[in-house]
């Protein structure tokens, strides 16, 4: 495994709000089809982090790469043409949209047809309309989810949205997808569908996941490895067994059982 | 080739728009409509065009933008400029009336589309008095006591005007390029994360909202012998507004609708300007408090007949679904 380059290498990387150091000096290496977990108590800096990786905020030490490119700086829309991908961990549909004009939207910046094409309804925009379309389709079927597709998002059931979040994020077309939080609110039934679910795209679309989550059977579950942030700090790093028993984990989360 | 294939619908509204056209036309040749009809049938046509312009900016892309009648003024007074002071045709006056107002829209865009709700709302209305100010103090075009226009505009190009508008509009909406602005009032974090670029297309709907608000404006100055500055002031950019979200945010109908009922209330009203804006308090707030989403909601007038056929998509990308 690490004699291959990795896909995502961050690099000392930490932020600063004002006198808050919110992550500091954070080491993380992914390397390509890895299903990597990132834990720790809450505000340990995991969405931070996240935001760090998509652009939404911009390191004030180290640096991020990613596929050997720069991304600090990049805003936002950049960062995902490039590659990366993103759940949110407060569910962020655009819930007046149907579900399938939601993975649209996912599709746009791929989309081939100007702005002039649409408006002038030259060839070139049905064509490109009619493309779109039928993609979004064919990915809402992967997830299950064509039967609502028709449906204005905010009318799903919760782990419909949750499910709908993951495939649009996938519809941007990542190799690294950074899901924060995709259990947080489901019931068992629900988590497990999703770790199915997680472990079927993950070898349909090649992906590369770094995945936050509270809920620990589904992390140990599925994760290969696991990175553990305290107080904005990696503490330990390693496989699902080794993070279990480590002393420093386990005192992070104050004695709370860790399996 | 697919650039004839357009759904029934389509063409029904085009059989529908034309035998509006030629019906007011015979009515406004034929006499039977007097110049006050006349008058008030184009400050309609007018009200529909800044109605759907701003609808594109606040309904589609969510960007609160209060300062519309400066692109109003910046349209009326570059296309007066052009068929006054130049001696060019009403037509070329309305282009670069919609030119000089994109311009502007861009000028302003570009750094004010950072800012976010309220403190957007704040800097456009900012730029539609800085207009009405700076256009009080320049000479050129008659300062506070305004410009003579020649009486131009007819029914034909406020038709026109309108249809261009609406089809534009509509079209821009019902395409991936709309589905990104709707993207951006929906959630901009997550439009963002998605790989659209918020800035761009908020940029771009205001630059086409600006247009068509600038040629509304050459509309405007050819239609009422003179403009001056305080024509255009915060309560005109209120009026645009109220015609936004009485009609519904996000339905194109909808403000269209509102344009046509609040200019037939408002012309009724004339005589009592005082009276009329208390009017229309009066309906924001009962329409406030009974229908906060307004006369349409987010819906449009077509949907209301698709009801019964089944499958089709709600966006009315109809080419797409059989």
């Amino acid at each position: 495994m690490e004699t291959t380059t990795p896909l995502l290498n961050i690099d000392h990387v930490g932020i600063r709000f004002g006198g808050l150091r919110a992550v500091a000096d954070v080491n993380i290496k992914l390397f390509p089809g890895e299903l990597v977990g990132l834990i720790g108590p809450n505000g340990a800096g995991k969405t931070t982090l996240f935001n760090l990786l998509t652009g939404v905020y911009v390191p004030t030490e180290g640096s991020i790469s990613f596929e050997g490119e720069d991304l600090c700086r990049l805003p936002p829309f950049k960062i995902t043409r490039k590659g990366i991908s993103r759940t949110f961990q407060n569910i962020r549909l655009f819930s007046e949209l149907s579900v399938l004009d939601n993975v649209k939207v996912a599709y746009h910046s791929q989309a081939k047809h100007t702005m002039a094409s649409s408006i002038l309804r030259m060839p070139g925009h049905f064509s490109g309309e009619k493309d779109m379309h039928e993609k979004a389709i064919e990915f809402l079927k992967i997830f299950n989810l064509d039967q609502y597709m028709d449906e204005k998002a905010k009318n799903l059931p919760y782990g419909q949205q949750r499910r709908l979040e993951i495939a649009r994020a996938l519809a941007a077309n990542p190799r690294l997808l950074l899901l924060d939080e995709p259990a947080a609110g489901m019931n068992p039934k629900e988590t497990h569908e999703l770790m199915d679910l997680i472990g079927l795209i993950r070898k349909k679309f090649n992906l590369t996941v770094l995945l936050i989550e509270h809920d620990m059977p589904l992390v140990m579950g599925v994760c290969e490895r696991i990175y553990v942030l305290d107080h904005g700090q990696l503490i330990a790093n390693g496989t699902p067994e080794e993070i279990r028993n480590n002393p420093k984990v386990i005192e992070a989360y104050l004695g709370e059982e860790v399996s | 080739m697919t650039i004839f294939k357009q759904s029934k619908g389509f063409w029904l509204s085009v059989l529908l728009s034309f035998i509006l056209f030629t019906v007011v036309q015979l009515l406004l040749t034929g006499g039977i409509l007097n110049s006050y009809y006349e008058n008030m049938i184009i400050f309609m046509g007018i009200n529909i065009i800044l109605a759907v312009s701003l609808h594109l900016i606040i309904g589609i892309t969510g960007q609160f933008s209060i300062g519309h009648a400066g692109f109003l003024a910046v349209g009326a007074f570059a296309s007066a400029v052009i068929t006054m002071k130049f001696e060019m045709p009403l037509f070329a006056g309305l282009l670069v009336g919609g030119i000089v107002a994109a311009l502007a829209g861009m000028l302003i865009g570009i750094p004010t589309l950072r800012l976010k709700g309220d403190y957007l709302a704040i800097a456009t209305l900012g730029f539609g008095e800085i207009v009405r100010i700076v256009f009080l103090n320049i000479d050129y075009i008659g300062g506070a006591s305004g410009m003579q226009v020649t009486h131009m505009t007819t029914w034909p190009w406020v038709f026109g005007c309108i249809l261009i508008t609406i089809l534009v509009i509509r079209n821009f909406t019902n395409s991936s390029h709309g589905r990104a602005c709707i993207s951006i009032r929906e959630d901009e974090t997550a439009a963002d994360a998605m790989g659209i670029n918020t800035t761009y297309y908020k940029v771009a709907a205001f630059v086409i909202g600006a247009f068509f608000a600038g040629i509304a404006g050459g509309l405007w100055a050819h239609n009422f012998y003179i403009i001056q500055p305080s024509n255009f002031g915060f309560l005109k950019s209120f009026d645009i507004l109220i015609f936004v979200v009485l009609g519904g945010l996000g339905s194109l109908s909808g403000a269209v609708l509102a344009a046509i009922v609040l200019t037939i209330v408002s012309t009724f009203l004339q005589d009592y300007p005082e009276t009329r804006m208390l009017f229309y308090s009066l309906i924001l707030i009962v329409m406030m408090i009974y229908r906060p989403q307004g006369l349409m909601g987010t819906r449009e007038l077509t949907s209301l007949f698709k009801r019964k056929t089944k499958g089709g998509s709600k966006d009315g990308n109809h080419h797409t679904t059989a």
